[in-house]
């Protein structure tokens, strides 16, 4: 799993050197574009792979968890937020400034609440215990 | 966007393999707390490593921003574990409207001059964005009962959520093909604003664990949509892992209600035609506390099934006492958890874990089934459709073909009910006039704490 892991990432990045020398600053070019589809697809097959082992006692902490790392949506909002734009400057920063506020939510609530509930799934050895110091 | 820096693209490629090894910490709960410290560790690095973004320049709207989400994000992860549905379902919301948003900007920002490509993430983006904010709004709502749990139906809503949906579809392939009409942008997000409070408004409550599932990963696709459109990497992995994650959890719950996702999204339960509620007459059979009391202290195994009832109730604590008391007694207690009790996937285990109830004795639908036959009392809390033997023996029931928790099977049956009426479906459950089924009416909180002291009696 790991290899694949880095073998695209090695790809992306030999990718993005050819591509980004060329390519001019707004365009969408194709390397890029099919550098983004292999990260997909590598990405949906490994999440797959991992998710599938995932048992059903943990299916709600995995809801949080992933809600809370999708919350990377922040680092795009960031840029928009903070960037300077020659038209609709107030506009595109209070966009950015929403949508980093709302990232944020999930980012702080999901994370701590995703460790919250995985603080409560106790092997059977320690709960007992925890019961008799009441 | 200039050109990233190596540093910023080295915390991305961190950030990036942190979340997959967080995700892979969660196959056990011995390791997923370790696992999700990394992933936060990644996400703390990419957030950092943004911070010295070049193209920053001011860094005014970018503190309001953080402060403000950790403000509100702070006390979102302190909610009481019986509101997880609702908390999910609104940071679902929040989640998609981050992407929604960022795509209106960068909308706003390029107009239509970025080319065809990144025009068509984008609105893939601002779709299912806006599709999963109002629809996960909408499911909130009906979680929180602000709203009527049951289905929303008119005459005429296919029609009419067709024509939206047609108009959404055509207004992005028009401004696609003929960008200058950048008006379609706008009218193609009022009308996915709008496709998905009419996507979840007909879907019943005891549907949930579905729609829960299904936003969740219309959320991550949405972001990953963002990531074509920024071209970056990091977003475009975080969010397929949650976009898959979602679909994988959509394709097991649909499996454990023996149901197609279409069906789900366009049947209306509830409202399902041919309703066979099978010879489920007779009359049930009401016990008394102190006899199961001394059913449940002689027995040398006994299994709870709750269901959404036991959230409703708060029971939880209440059955983990009942539970501690048996086992004193030296009776084995084990817990049976059908993967759609409760509203969203694993709710019933997360809310017996916060009852201090160990892993160990939570059990998957598949492995309590062969443990039913040598069990001495099932204790039904709040369960009605998941226990309905109608699935399995009747194939002209609604639910015929759904797996269920086969508690007939054991030598006798508790169900702890609030009243006579019917479950969530509106089926008859025959279980309930079973001869060896024994009806215990009342709260289901009250009932457990009652038996525990009856018990101890015993």
């Amino acid at each position: 799993m790991n290899v694949l892991l880095f073998q695209p990432t090695a790809f992306v990045v030999a990718l993005y050197t050819v591509a980004g020398s060329t390519a001019e600053k707004l365009a969408f070019s194709p390397a890029v574009l099919i550098a983004s589809l292999y990260v997909f697809m590598l990405a949906a097959f490994l999440g797959y792979q991992v998710i599938s082992r995932v048992p059903p006692l943990l299916h709600t902490p995995l809801m949080s968890a992933t809600n809370a790392i999708s919350g990377i949506s922040v680092i795009g909002s960031l840029v928009i937020a903070g960037s300077k734009y020659d038209h609709h400057q107030t506009l595109a920063s209070l966009l950015g400034c929403a949508a980093v506020t709302s990232a944020m939510i999930n980012v702080t609530g999901g994370f701590l609440i995703t460790d919250r509930m995985l603080k409560m799934f106790k092997k059977k050895e320690t709960a007992p215990k925890l019961e008799a110091h009441k | 966007m200039s050109h990233p820096s190596y540093f910023l693209e080295a915390t991305y490629l961190i950030a990036s393999i942190l979340f997959i090894l967080g995700l892979k910490g969660l196959s056990h709960p011995d390791s997923a707390r370790r696992g999700m410290i990394l992933a936060a560790a990644g996400m703390a690095a990419a957030v950092f490593g943004t911070l010295f973004h070049p193209d920053l320049y001011n860094y005014t709207y970018i503190a309001i921003g953080l402060i403000l989400g950790a403000a509100i994000g702070i006390p979102m992860a302190m909610v009481p574990m019986t509101a997880m549905p609702q908390r999910t379902a609104l940071s679902h919301a929040f989640g998609a409207l981050a992407a929604s948003l960022v795509g209106v900007a960068e909308f706003v920002i390029h107009g239509s001059s970025m080319g065809g490509a990144k025009m068509g993430a984008l609105g893939f983006e601002v779709m299912l964005g806006s599709i999963t904010t109002t629809g996960s709004l909408i499911a909130a709502a009906k979680l929180q009962e602000m709203m009527r749990g049951t289905p929303i139906m008119f005459k005429g809503q296919h029609i009419v959520n067709l024509l939206i949906f047609l108009t959404m579809v055509g207004s992005f392939i028009t401004w696609l093909v003929n960008p200058a009409f950048f008006f379609l942008f706008y009218v193609m997000m009022a009308c996915a604003l709008l496709f998905g409070v009419m996507l979840v408004l007909p879907i019943g409550a005891a549907d949930m664990p579905v729609v829960m599932s299904l936003l969740n990963s219309y959320a991550g696709l949405s972001s990953a949509a963002t990531g074509f459109v920024l071209s970056n990497n990091v977003l475009i992995i975080a969010g397929t892992l949650d976009g898959f994650s979602g679909l994988i959890l959509s394709i097991l719950m649909c499996k454990a209600m023996n149901r197609s996702i279409t069906n789900v999204l366009f049947g209306g339960f509830g409202a399902v035609v041919g309703t066979d509620t099978g010879d489920a007459t007779g009359t049930m059979r009401e016990v008394s506390l102190d006899d199961v009391a001394v059913q449940l202290a002689y027995a040398n195994q006994v299994v709870f099934v709750p269901g959404y009832g036991m959230a409703t109730a708060q029971a939880q604590h209440a059955c983990r006492e009942l539970g501690n008391i048996l086992e004193e007694r030296g009776v084995s207690v084990k817990y049976g958890i059908h993967p759609v009790a409760g509203r969203m996937p694993g709710h019933m285990n997360v809310l017996l874990a916060e009852a201090n109830v160990p892993y160990s004795s939570l059990y998957e639908m598949d492995q309590i089934n062969p443990e039913m036959a040598g069990t001495d009392v099932a204790v039904v809390i709040g369960a009605n459709d998941v226990v309905n033997p109608d699935a399995r023996d009747n194939p002209k029931s609604p639910i015929a073909g759904m797996p269920i928790i086969e508690v007939d099977r054991a030598k006798s049956v508790i169900v702890l009910k609030r009243g006579k009426g019917k479950g969530f479906s509106g089926l008859e459950n025959p279980l309930f006039f079973k001869p060896v089924t024994g009806m215990l009416y009342g709260d289901a909180k009250a009932s457990l704490t009652s038996l525990a002291q009856a018990v101890q009696k015993v």
